[in-house]
């Protein structure tokens, strides 16, 4: 996690400048490639990052880590640079010296795309003998990535005291990538470099032994080899990484789609409208999130558990609203409910268009879904496998709830045989509501799920509308395992047409094979039977 | 150029249905037509999507033409008559915007129309405009191939943003290997195959460029990211040429953050992606990426031009937060320019008008003054610019002086002979091998 990296570098940064309070300033070289950090221009500033780098001096780390967090200021008048601490106490960069305050015309030495890897290279050198495990394992990756030839002196340094197992892998590897690029390392140790790559075995090493050049015979041989068995092996990975995509997308279609299943499956409304309770939900998580961030700042990795509840009452209420005002006055008469729905979710739209704006709001992740972790050579990101555990246990519950709940009994009754679930005391237009209610508040709580993933404007709920009907259609109407297996079904197949046919393609094939599908099997693919069908 | 949104089956049933129509008239709380033509008023057409889809980009441009209106009647307004805004909402339909057109410029009687956002709307008026001879200002960088008697395109050419773009990654990160992504229409289809064969002449191998389309509104980028990163992992530097459309960026530069790709390792520059779309984007993850555009909010001008229109803006729009991007700027120089006509041949008759834009300077928002030329392009500055945490752009590289906007591409086959000169040659379209006019058939 870049937070923590950056956490611990900061109190390494400190500590660091503590010792350097001590010694006396260096003079020559050094202070003069500090006050090119003034130049604002982006090669003196390379230049600078080169020679403060390699110039032992105690300032060094604490130059180039403020460089990265954007602490270090450069004073373009005066030529005068200083870093920032993160507690708020500054020193002159140059000499070490603490300063009382940083002048006003200062302001933060710049960086580009360039820059940012000489500044990873150069801390990853001067960070590979930290006394943190994490810093020292990030330093000896950043190592690995830029492969400098200059940094194999203090790689060995390193390794020759590294005790952590997993450190000293990643300096092995470090030191290989180094070796490989190196013109006068010897053909041995390039045939070591080469396997060492071998067994690391991800896209990475691919990268380093196919952009590796010139190299003798044996090597080039031993590297053809290895290139093969890597990309053996990461083609059976991407089989398993498309399954996962596949596994993650139709988790994505299943939440969109369990209200409508509800909605339209059960109660067999044709709810034009469903998209917009997603996008309602979305922009109630909008709305916590701007009153956490403004009132109660540390609540902000819970806003999204706060927001479910309320997304499912605000979008339930509106759904229950819905349904008493206008589409129980429409029940047997489809296209009339589809124009009305369909215009319905028209003025919600422009509601919210007019409410908040016609462009995207920010709905933050919180820090558990952001980033991602490896599994084998497979990259898992973390919203991603959230999402598909939350569209589980939404079924889950949705399944307890209308196979152990008096309400769902009196739901099942009512969308099966609704005069004799009348003449058995049930108020049915009650149920209705309600039913309707609970499939749109479901509809809500996915729209808190997909503000993490996709755009929240007022036109989330559009893209997600014709998903969900081919979802629920596809999977049978009426059904609620068969959303599932219907969402899981599409979510794979599209995920392994996409690498073959391109995503436009891919999701034409998907449709066209729908089609035919429902040709076949009109029913979807679990149908009802028995009496049900008929009512 | 870009089409914001999910054109999904669901957007389309919509547009060609009835249902769109009658939503679009109803629901577009648009007419805001004073409609009574007060005498001594010069009226001005605004044409731009107030709902539907496109609103989320249009909305800001309609805000900036009523502003600067606003300003010029402040001054006195022109040929000493007011200013007076026409809006209508073409609600993000297409036909609807030539119907829309149609009306303001019979109807309403307007000397100018600003307007349009997508090429495909662009390209829905223009019959409208030719035959009713009225003038559109285009303010929305484009594919280009394009040269019309009564548009003026004050947003950039592929010359004054795409090529740029490329130099730089060519030039300053070393890129070898390219990834051309886009979204499925027109303008990434154009422009894509300007820059492959831009790259091509630079001699970039076939298999070192990567093309990949999405559907409008794409919103799982989990396999595309994917190849992305396997692409980007041949041993030779690697950046991704993004013309994905407006919304579908969201997801996919979240993707790029929790997939892990920094812009250090794989730089992605976009060409649709400016201040507006990243208020809606956590950007802490993006730092280092980079947009090309002629114009970026955090330019800091020497004679302060840049900073008192924000604020005037801010002011205007009464929300000190309210951002300004490309697209406003090229609204300013647009506007500025036909004031600057019109004052010149002291009337707003669009033959007159057209004759005499071509020539007109007008100051750009970076401290430049940029130029109406022949081919009804204008010169602009390209800047690069790195996104930074707080939403805005930070400019790295910028053009030694300013780019005049090709209509047709010295880069493609077809069109490398074509120019546009509505003053000598009075052709859109002119071969300058065969020393013949296309005409409007090509």
């Amino acid at each position: 996690m870049p937070a923590h990296l950056s956490a611990r570098l900061c109190s390494l940064a400190l500590s660091l400048l503590l010792i350097a309070f001590a010694l006396p300033a260096f003079a020559g070289p050094f202070e003069d490639a500090v006050a090119k950090f003034a130049n604002d221009d982006f090669s003196d500033t390379e230049e600078a990052i080169g020679v403060v780098a390699g110039s032992g001096n105690k300032l060094a780390f604490p130059i180039i880590s403020a460089l990265q967090d954007g602490r270090l200021m450069a004073d373009p008048d005066s030529k005068k640079v200083y870093v920032t601490g993160t507690d708020g106490k500054s020193i002159d960069a140059a000499t070490g010296e603490t300063v009382a305050s940083v002048p006003d015309s200062a302001s933060a030495v710049r960086l580009n795309n360039r820059l940012r890897r000489s500044v990873d290279a150069a801390l990853g050198s001067l960070t590979l003998q930290s006394p943190d495990v994490g810093t020292r394992l990030q330093a000896a990756q950043s190592v690995f990535k830029s492969h400098e030839e200059t940094a194999l002196e203090a790689v060995d340094a390193a390794l020759a005291k590294e005790t952590n197992r997993s450190v000293k892998a990643a300096l092995g590897e470090a030191r290989a990538a180094i070796l490989l690029f190196k013109s006068d390392a010897t053909e041995v140790e390039k045939l070591e470099a080469v396997a060492t790559l071998k067994a690391r075995g991800d896209q990475e090493a691919l990268a380093l032994l196919t952009g590796m050049g010139d190299q003798p015979a044996s090597v080039t041989k031993a590297a053809t080899s290895a290139i093969g068995s890597i990309q053996n092996s990461l083609a059976v990975w991407s089989m398993v990484q498309n399954a996962w995509y596949g596994l993650s997308l139709g988790s994505v279609l299943l939440l969109a789609a369990i209200g409508l299943a509800i909605t339209f499956g059960v109660m067999g409304v044709i709810n034009m409208a469903h998209g917009e309770m997603v996008m309602l939900g979305a922009y109630t998580t909008f709305v916590v999130q701007e009153v956490i961030r403004s009132r109660y700042p540390g609540l902000f990795d819970y806003s999204l558990l706060i927001a479910v509840p309320l997304a499912f009452l605000v979008a339930g209420a509106i759904g229950v609203l819905i349904e008493r005002s206008i589409i129980r006055f429409l029940y047997g008469r489809p296209l009339e409910t589809l124009l009305a729905t369909w215009g319905l979710s028209l003025v919600l739209q422009q509601a919210v268009r007019t409410m908040f704006g016609p462009t995207n709001r920010e709905v933050g992740n919180p820090s558990w879904m952001s980033g991602a972790f490896e599994l084998g050579q497979i990259t898992i990101t973390y919203n991603r496998l959230w999402i598909l555990l939350f569209t589980l246990a939404v079924f889950a519950i949705l399944l307890a709830m209308l196979r152990y709940t008096a309400l769902g009994l009196e739901m099942r009754a009512v969308t099966q045989n609704r005069r004799m679930a009348a003449s058995m005391g049930i108020a049915t237009s009650r149920v209705d509501a309600l039913t309707f209610g609970l499939g749109s508040g479901i509809a809500g709580i996915a729209g808190v799920a997909l503000s993490q993933i996709d755009n929240v404007s007022p036109n989330l709920g559009q893209s997600y509308i014709i998903d969900s009907f081919m979802v629920v259609v596809f999977g049978g109407v009426g059904n609620l395992w068969g959303t599932l297996v219907g969402a899981f079904t599409l979510g794979i197949a599209n995920k392994f047409l996409e690498p073959v046919a391109g995503a436009v393609l891919g999701k034409i094939a998907i449709l066209v094979l729908i089609i035919l599908f429902i040709q076949k099997r009109p029913r979807g693919l679990f149908a009802l039977k028995g009496r049900a069908v008929e009512a | 150029m870009f089409s914001k949104s999910t054109h999904d089956i669901a957007a389309s049933f919509c547009r060609r249905g009835v249902l769109a129509a009658t939503a679009g008239l109803v629901l577009g709380l648009a007419s805001l037509t004073g409609a009574k033509a007060a005498d001594g008023t010069i009226k001005v057409g605004v044409l731009h999507s107030l709902s539907g889809t496109m609103a989320i980009s249009e909305t800001t441009l309609k805000d900036t033409i009523l502003f600067l209106i606003d300003e010029q009647n402040k001054k006195g307004g022109v040929l000493g008559k007011k200013l007076e805004a026409v809006v209508v909402d073409p609600a993000s339909n297409w036909p609807l915007f030539a119907e829309k057109a149609r009306e303001l410029i019979t109807k309403d009687k307007v000397s100018v129309v600003f307007g349009c956002w997508t090429s495909v709307s662009r390209k829905s008026v223009l019959p409208v405009f030719k035959e009713l001879n009225n003038i559109l200002f285009y303010p929305v960088q484009y594919e280009g191939e394009e040269s019309e008697r009564n548009v003026f395109y004050t947003g950039a050419a592929p010359n004054q943003q795409a090529i740029p773009a490329v130099d730089y990654l060519m030039k300053e990160e070393k890129v070898k290997r390219w990834v051309l992504a886009g979204t499925d229409y027109v303008y990434p289809r154009t422009t894509n195959k300007i820059l492959e064969a831009y790259l091509k002449s630079k001699g970039v191998a076939q298999e070192d460029i990567m093309i990949n389309y999405t559907p409008f509104g794409h919103s799982d980028w989990q396999t595309i990211v994917a190849d992305i990163k396997k692409f980007g992992s041949a041993g030779k530097k690697t950046a991704v040429v993004s013309t994905i459309n407006g919304d579908a960026n969201v997801p996919f530069y979240k993707e790029l953050g929790n997939q892990g790709i920094k812009a250090k390792d794989i730089p992605v520059v976009a060409f649709s992606v400016g201040e507006e779309e990243l208020a809606g984007i956590d950007t802490k993850p993006l730092v280092g990426h980079l947009a090309a555009w002629n114009y970026f909010e955090s330019i800091k001008t020497k004679d302060g031009s840049n900073e008192k229109f924000i604020k005037d803006w801010q002011a205007y729009t009464k929300n000190p937060k309210r951002v300004t991007n490309d697209p406003m700027e090229a609204h300013v120089i647009g506007f500025n320019m036909w004031v600057k006509a019109v004052e010149k041949v002291k009337s707003t008759d669009p033959d007159k008008v057209i004759d005499a834009l071509p020539g007109i300077e007008a100051p750009n928002l970076t401290g430049g003054v940029s130029k109406m030329l022949p081919n009804h392009h204008i010169t602009k500055p390209v800047f690069i610019g790195e996104i930074k945490a707080n939403g805005q752009f930070d400019v790295v590289w910028k053009t030694p002086g300013l780019v005049a906007g090709d209509a047709w591409s010295k880069e493609l086959e077809g069109s490398k002979d074509l120019i546009g000169d509505w003053v000598g040659k009075k052709c859109g379209n002119f071969n300058t091998k065969t020393n013949k006019c296309l005409g409007s058939g090509s």
